[in-house]
């Protein structure tokens, strides 16, 4: 099917054509392609600024790959991003655009931390069990209260899930800048640290946290729910055809709910391994925006739960490498974001190249 | 009533940025795009007004480079959206990412300095009338030129044929077509003048409201101002109630702060954005029994023009 022609001055016209199949290799071609490119763009605006593209990437690259530290630190971030991508990644398979991950890696945070100040337990399978039980309920919580907006009243939930963001952080603020403040953190916004049987195990002897199987594990447990259940395949249904969904009794009000619900519950406990594994205590500004870059993640990964394991170490590397900038060359930590809009930018501007193709004609004058 | 008066003249400050951003929204979805890039058009708005003001010495230059810059920024999601048909909720989402990261990037030299900024302009006579002067009339040339702009879209979405086929483009761009409309040349006009809007928005808070540029500083009005498009059910004059509405609530939560309340300043902030949610809600509930309607029928849907629905 032609799909509007456009000739040009010369002899050679092109008509964009509607590809009947998407061939397989571009799946990966399209992300791989929107890296580079986005990477050649911030490249250009390095350059702009005086800083010289090729010592930054070289920079970030070293630093993120470069020994057996950069790695770790790599790894630690991939962490949080698959976590918050993998939740993402459910709510858009069924076209419910959930963006509140930040703030629902807010609250687990935040309620593991209660756990912790007001249950405390000397054994720790038990402890760090009853934090993630918090955590994902109270995510889980935070989502479903869109989910059910979204659901039985219609309420945009891109917007409410995002204002929930601002409220969480808020409401995170209010404890460490108040009641739950350590006294001892010479007024830095923070709680005690976290006693030892709060801590998840690290593995190695680096930073790297046990989060780092609760991931895996989530990939795996996502993916086969979504390929071969019914309940898997009454999501997807209702990404693609909420029309045919209705009539097949798939319950919509229902299953935005649950689904937000478990969404929630996997960042919150993000949030939780962040704060357990990783920080010890929960602190001002802990979250370098995982539940943003995680929309990212989800996106490059084409939504599937193996692909976000190998893109979260990807676009993990980029944010430690980011921190290098910031540090070596005085660089802003958010113009990493920079970046990051550009892959957006780069992949939904390729998605064309799936749908369609273009054809270059001759044209004889 | 001499407590609410400098209240409510401070929320009519404080709403006029969310006011023009949620101009340009409007303008732009009348066409068909939904554009949720606006908190990163704001900042780049908000950043590249300051610059150009602070090296330029004019405010008026500086107002006029951040429209030049919100139109260049709504010109990827523009392309993304139209030309390409790119899902617009992600290419919004991006737009954000971008802005964000540009003007912090571009602006960590100009962090902590001032400018004199847009100065105030009381209207002759108007600003002598009691309560209403102080409230409405004593205020800078950018807020009456808000007003301005409520006023002449009202007229040019429902008045002038420019406006109706904007319109058509939204609601129905197969019929907009079939009268021989150029949609997709519609639609990119109407995003690039939103951004430039939107942008103002931005340029207001660093021009006029704060006077000095901070890494997002916009704190999420861009997105109040998504919400505050359906809350004004694409009626700019109802946009300028909204605007307000938040205005108000800002102004009171930070004299709240500033009288040294007992309520922690974090919960005071989190005032903003539960009214959002809560606003969102009231209209949607009301929109679910039929009472109201007006949403561009297309909002969202990218046009094909040579396949069939």
């Amino acid at each position: 099917m032609r799909i509007g022609s456009r000739p040009s001055s010369g002899f050679l016209s092109w008509t964009i054509e509607k590809r009947l199949d998407a061939p397989r290799r571009l799946q990966f071609a399209i992300p791989a392609f929107s890296l580079v490119a986005a990477l050649v763009t911030g490249a250009v605006f390095l350059a702009l600024m005086g800083v010289s593209p090729f010592e930054a990437y070289s920079a970030m690259f070293r630093a993120a790959f470069g020994d057996g530290y950069g790695i770790s630190e790599t790894l630690v971030k991939a962490i949080p991003l698959s976590m918050a991508a993998i939740a993402v990644m459910l709510c858009f398979t069924m076209l419910v655009y959930n963006i509140g991950a930040e703030g629902q890696i807010f609250m687990g945070a935040i309620a593991s931390a209660a756990v912790v100040r007001y249950f405390p337990v000397d054994n720790a399978p038990a402890m760090l069990l009853t934090m993630a039980a918090a955590a994902g309920i109270a995510g889980g919580v935070w989502a479903a209260m869109a989910g059910y907006l979204r659901a039985r009243w219609n309420v945009n939930e891109i917007i409410s899930t995002l204002m929930l963001n601002y409220i969480a952080i808020h409401l995170m603020d209010y404890f460490v800048y108040g009641p739950w403040r350590d006294p001892a953190s010479l007024g830095f916004p923070m709680t005690a640290p976290f006693p030892d049987a709060a801590r998840l195990p690290l593995l190695f002897g680096t930073r790297i946290h046990m989060g780092l199987f609760a991931a895996v594990f989530l990939a795996i447990l996502f993916l086969v729910l979504i390929r071969y259940t019914r309940w898997g395949y009454e999501i997807r249904v209702l990404g693609e055809n909420p029309k045919a969904a209705g009539f097949a009794g798939i319950n919509y009000v229902r299953n935005v709910i649950l689904v937000m619900f478990i969404s929630g519950a996997i960042a919150g406990i993000a949030g939780m391994c962040e704060v357990s594994g990783l920080q010890g205590r929960l602190q001002h500004g802990f979250s370098a925006g995982y539940g943003f870059t995680a929309i990212i993640v989800a996106w490059l990964s084409r939504l599937n739960p193996i692909a976000i394991l190998f893109v979260s170490v990807l676009i993990g590397a980029l944010l430690v490498g980011g921190e290098t900038l910031q540090i070596v060359m005085r660089l802003p930590l958010s113009s990493t974001l920079i970046l990051q809009g550009l892959i957006l930018f780069f992949v939904l501007g390729g998605e064309i190249f799936r749908t369609y193709r273009i054809r270059f004609r001759r044209e004889d004058a | 009533m001499e407590i609410i008066i400098p209240i409510l003249a401070a929320a009519v400050r404080s709403g006029t940025p969310i006011l023009y951003a949620t101009l340009g929204e409007i303008l732009t979805e009348k066409s068909g795009i939904s554009n949720l890039g606006l908190e990163g058009i704001m900042l780049v708005g908000a950043f590249t007004g300051f610059s150009v003001s602070l090296s330029t010495g004019s405010p008026l230059i500086g107002l006029a480079g951040a429209f030049a810059a919100g139109v260049l920024m709504s010109a990827i999601h523009a392309f993304i959206c139209i030309t390409l048909k790119g899902n617009q909720v992600v290419s919004g989402l991006a737009l954000t990412m971008f802005g964000t990261g540009a003007s912090s990037l571009l602006g960590r030299s100009y962090i902590g300095v001032t400018i004199p900024g847009l100065a105030k302009l009381p209207i002759p006579v108007l600003s002598d009338i009691p309560y209403f002067g102080p409230i409405l009339f004593n205020h800078d040339p950018l807020i009456y030129a808000s007003w301005v702009l409520v006023g002449f879209l009202c007229w040019f979405l429902v008045s002038t044929r420019t406006g109706l086929n904007l319109r058509a483009a939204g609601d129905n761009p197969r019929a907009a077509d079939a009268m021989g409309l150029s949609v997709s040349r519609i639609r990119y006009a109407a995003t690039l003048i939103g951004g430039g809007i939107v942008a103002l928005g931005g340029a207001y808070m660093s021009i006029a409201y704060n006077k000095m540029w901070a890494e997002a500083m916009t704190a999420g009005r861009g997105w109040i101002a998504v919400a505050l498009v359906i809350f004004a059910i694409w009626n700019p004059g109802r946009a300028m109630l909204g605007a307000y509405l938040f205005g108000g609530v800002e102004a009171f939560q930070l004299r709240l702060q500033a009288t040294g309340t007992s309520i922690p300043a974090p919960l005071l902030m989190m005032l903003p954005y539960i009214t959002t949610i809560l606003v969102l809600f009231i209209i949607s509930v009301k929109k679910g029994r039929g009472l109201i309607f007006g949403a561009p029928a297309s909002l969202g849907i990218p046009f094909f023009r040579e396949e069939r629905d």
